[in-house]
């Protein structure tokens, strides 16, 4: 039930009617091509192109890509002779 | 889709297991907490890719399965009133209460509904407001920021008709119960990254230093489980006791500090009874102050304390690492997802669920 799947913001929309607006933000996120309206209240930095995580509705986090990319670094440092030798990242 | 596809590549997923092998010299046991990780290794089948002196157990961090059978009674009582809509999240429709499910309460005319989103009960709460709408509040800290909020906004907007039956839970202290346990046969822990995403990590640093346990928070895709096996490995071969963070992407030591705060606001921290496991003190979250009215069990009667349900499902044991599911000798033949003795063999979270879903009736490979 703690499933989360990473989406990416097309589109921020300010509730007008709220006097708590940052809180109540919602946005249009894309699931690999499946688009659902999701509560961005949670990630306030989160901006749209940023990737964001969600769950049951609501972005828990917004994904951050240079973390994104450090687990393929781990893997490089790893596994130095296959650097040497040219192998697949 | 990118942030998973990349995270499921095949070589990096073998480069990763060489390591892990490279650094092993003994048996350890690790226990990945969330259910969302156990149906990751055992879809992708990350443990036969690990060497055999290495043993996954699966732990108790699937919320449905440890919602407390009196809940689910409490449940279909309610969902059968007339002038109710009762709202959950699908996984709760078929787990066994102690003789009826939620999925008898909706075919005996109950208005049971599914939904995503707890957004999606409120809507119906201010879309129907001659009826009483309930949304079964089932979850971790992952999903308490959710329900927060949709009580936070149901008290702002005054949509008096909603309430929520809460069944919330919190992993810190079922980690502590199990690593406490005389019996403990767990090593290292892999800490579930969502939890982490909203709660940050913090808290499980008193638990590796007490107990001189590594915790490891890790993701949900093949590559994040195996890399926090690896992290795990190192400490414990190294003879370190640490929290490391292999869930970067969207883990920070301290978490989502406005969802924790909405927590704070609509939640108080109170003991909660686990099914199969037993109290745990600290262990759930109950509306507090102001929100008590949106309380289910105020408007609608408390759920009643009844006892375990007895037969022989080994849920219990399988949720803290003590067996595993095919180990239940009702496992695939008189308990399947479509009649499910227990709430593991229902939920998509839960580890029988997942043996059975992945490896078939017998639960094993081949």
């Amino acid at each position: 039930m703690c499933l989360a799947v990473p989406g990416k913001i097309l589109s921020i929309k300010d509730p007008a009617e709220a006097d708590d607006p940052p809180l109540f933000r919602m946005g249009r996120v894309d699931f690999g091509g499946i688009v659902k309206e999701i509560a961005l209240g949670f990630v306030p930095e989160a901006r749209v192109g940023d990737y964001v995580i969600a769950h049951v509705g609501f972005a828990i986090g917004r994904l951050d890509e240079c973390e994104a990319a450090r687990i393929f670094s781990y893997l490089r440092q790893m596994d130095p002779l296959r650097e040497i030798q040219g192998g697949a990242p | 889709m990118r942030y998973v596809d990349e995270y499921r590549d095949a070589t990096a997923a073998r480069r990763l297991a060489r390591a892990i092998e490279q650094v092993t010299t003994r048996c350890w046991t690790l226990m990945e907490v969330c259910g969302g990780q156990t149906h990751a290794i055992v879809r992708f089948g990350v443990d036969a890719l690990l060497p055999g002196t290495i043993t996954l157990l699966h732990g108790p961090g699937c919320p449905v399965c440890v919602t407390p059978a009196e809940l689910i009674d409490k449940a279909v009582e309610i969902a059968s009133l007339p002038q109710v809509m009762f709202c959950s999240f699908g996984d709760m429709l078929r787990v066994p209460g102690s003789a009826k499910d939620l999925l008898w309460a909706k075919a005996n005319g109950g208005d049971v509904r599914i939904v995503y989103s707890p957004l999606d009960a409120l809507r119906l709460a201010r879309d129907h407001p001659s009826q009483q709408v309930v949304f079964f509040a089932v979850g971790f800290e992952t999903t308490a920021p959710a329900n927060a909020m949709a009580v936070y906004r149901a008290r702002r907007e005054g949509i008096g008709n909603f309430s929520l039956l809460v069944s919330h839970v919190l992993v810190p202290p079922a980690i502590n119960a199990i690593v406490s346990s005389p019996d403990r046969r767990v090593d290292g822990f892999l800490a579930a990254g969502h939890v982490c995403t909203v709660m940050g990590y913090h808290q499980y640093e008193p638990i590796a230093r007490a107990y001189r346990v590594p915790i490891v928070v890790t993701g949900f895709e093949p590559l994040d489980i195996l890399q926090g096996v690896h992290l795990c490995i190192r400490q414990l071969e190294e003879g370190r006791a640490e929290v490391e963070n292999q869930y970067t992407r969207s883990v920070q030591r301290e978490g989502n500090a406005i969802a924790q705060r909405l927590i704070g606001e609509v939640f108080d921290i109170v003991p909660r009874r686990w099914r199969g496991i037993g109290e745990i003190a600290h262990s759930g979250l109950e509306l507090k102050g102001p929100y008590r009215e949106f309380d289910a069990q105020e408007r609608f009667g408390p759920a009643s304390s009844a006892g375990e349900v007895s037969c022989e499902c080994i849920a219990g044991l399988v949720l803290q690492g003590i067996q595993k599911p095919p180990d239940c000798p009702a496992f695939g033949t008189r308990c399947t997802p479509e009649r499910p003795l227990g709430a593991t063999m229902v939920s998509s979270e839960g580890a029988c669920a997942a043996y059975y879903r992945y490896r078939g009736p017998s639960g094993r490979y081949g």
